[in-house]
């Protein structure tokens, strides 16, 4: 599984990361999305698809699942 | 299951498909809508559509080979008209019966009109791109609301160079919502960028040339945009005998009745975290309880209470304002950061002796998320101010 996100899309709402902290993190300043991991182990599909579906910019998007 | 029924193809209706294939389920599932749209975002409506900045096609929630991959029996364009709960099938506008073993309700709200002719409201894509082609440099806009929505709106108006008036019943616009301290400092904003801001003011009518107050006086308007609420769509349930008050009412696992739940801005559901039942029209809500609906329906002997802290943020001028909680019926606001001056602050709430929520207006998104966590934790007060 490839993560992208669309990053002129995100809102800085933050459910990515309350979902699936290993994979996402905000930027300080504005909180904008960073992506910590593109490519995420097995035991991280999970909640990488939970913030998938929960994001509320609908900015995430999983290749390859 | 042999077949799950998702009525509404928004947000939440969206999250329930999705996740019941996560989940394993295989078989058929049908997913209802009645706009001739694939499921779309709509926060974007008020914002950048509005705005002319993105280009509708921005809007899809999914692309179109990911929706095809969800393999969905999808019926767009059509509309539900009744339900028969004892013999599980749902009726459609046009005379189909769908058979179903499992149904999810998120048919959502419409916005609530004023009486006469000639006004828009703000819901859909097709109202979006009506109201943005009549906006432009000195055309007049009567905005009848001052809500988050009419708000948003007002403030994009004015960035295209219209003329705004923005009428709105409370004294202080928002003050029930996130309190009059705070709702002041938020219209002070509208006031700095040149809106007419008229609070106490009731609209009786639109009248094709602007709008009329209950006190005979018209407010002259090329254009009339009606922001004053929503209706949930749940009229089509009238005679199923589901509860149907303000809302479908549902218990803590957000269901209405043995395999029928109910997600999004339509269900009203008893939120264990706070006590109380609540029916909220938040994005990021639909999501997560589309997904909850979907997992709890799927899974009747693991199903979990639906207990969220609510989240919405509202971008107005340069200002981004963001919630977490149930602000609603609060008992008392104070800022534990920031100022409200140079809006930029956060706003605790208390409701009883617990925090209740918390907003943000100008702080970095981070910035809230502790106020988040101890809001999850059933935080006292005493405790998140003296820790705040």
């Amino acid at each position: 599984m490839r993560v992208e996100v669309d990053e002129p899309k995100c809102i800085a709402a933050g459910q990515c990361v309350l979902s699936a902290p290993e994979v996402f993190d905000q930027r300080d300043e504005d909180g904008i999305v960073v992506l910590l991991i593109e490519e995420p182990g097995a035991e991280l599909h999970a909640a990488v698809k939970d913030a998938a579906v929960l994001c509320p910019a609908a900015a995430i998007r999983l290749v390859g699942e | 299951m042999k077949r799950i029924l998702v009525v509404g193809a928004s947000a939440a209706g969206l999250a329930a498909v999705e996740t019941l294939r996560r989940e394993g389920y295989e078989e058929t599932i049908t997913l209802v809508g009645d706009e001739p749209h694939p499921p779309y975002d709509r926060p974007p409506l008020s914002k950048q559509i509005l705005a002319g900045q993105w280009e509708p096609d921005r809007l899809a929630l999914r692309s179109v080979a990911d929706l095809y991959a969800l393999g969905l029996d999808l019926r767009l364009g059509a509309t539900a008209s009744g339900l028969d709960l004892a013999g599980r099938t749902l009726l459609l506008a046009d005379g189909t019966q769908l058979p179903y073993d499992g149904l999810i309700v998120a048919t959502g709200v419409r916005p609530r009109r004023l009486p006469g002719e000639g006004a828009h409201v703000l819901r859909t894509f097709t109202d979006a791109l009506a109201l943005r082609e009549r906006l432009g440099p000195g055309r007049r806009l009567a905005v009848v609301g001052a809500g988050f929505l009419g708000a948003e709106a007002a403030a994009v108006a004015r960035g295209m160079g219209a003329e705004v008036t923005l009428l709105e019943p409370a004294p202080v616009p928002l003050a029930h919502a996130v309190g009059e301290k705070v709702g002041r400092v938020l219209s002070g904003a509208h006031l700095d960028h040149g809106v007419d801001l008229r609070t106490g003011v009731t609209v009786a009518e639109a009248t094709g040339d602007g709008v009329r107050l209950a006190d005979g006086e018209l407010i002259e308007a090329d254009e009339v945009l009606v922001a004053i609420g929503s209706l949930p769509n749940t009229e089509w349930l009238a005679d199923s005998g589901l509860e149907t008050t303000d809302g479908l009412v549902c218990d803590e696992y957000c269901a209405a009745a043995p395999d029928v739940y109910a997600a999004g801005d339509v269900a009203r559901w008893h939120n264990p975290l706070f006590g109380v039942p609540m029916r909220i029209e938040h994005r990021t809500n639909a999501a997560e309880q589309g997904m909850a609906a979907a997992r709890n329906l799927l899974h009747p002997q693991a199903r979990k209470p639906f207990a969220p802290v609510p989240y919405f943020w509202s971008d107005q001028y340069d200002m981004k304002i963001q919630a977490y909680g149930y602000l609603r019926g609060h008992d008392e606001a104070a800022v534990v950061d920031g100022d409200l001056g140079e809006r930029r602050f956060v706003a605790a709430y208390r409701t009883g002796d617990r925090l209740s929520g918390a907003l943000a207006v100008g702080m970095p998104p981070k910035a809230i998320h502790r106020w988040r966590q101890a809001i999850a934790a059933r935080t006292s007060w005493s405790e998140a101010v003296r820790s705040g």
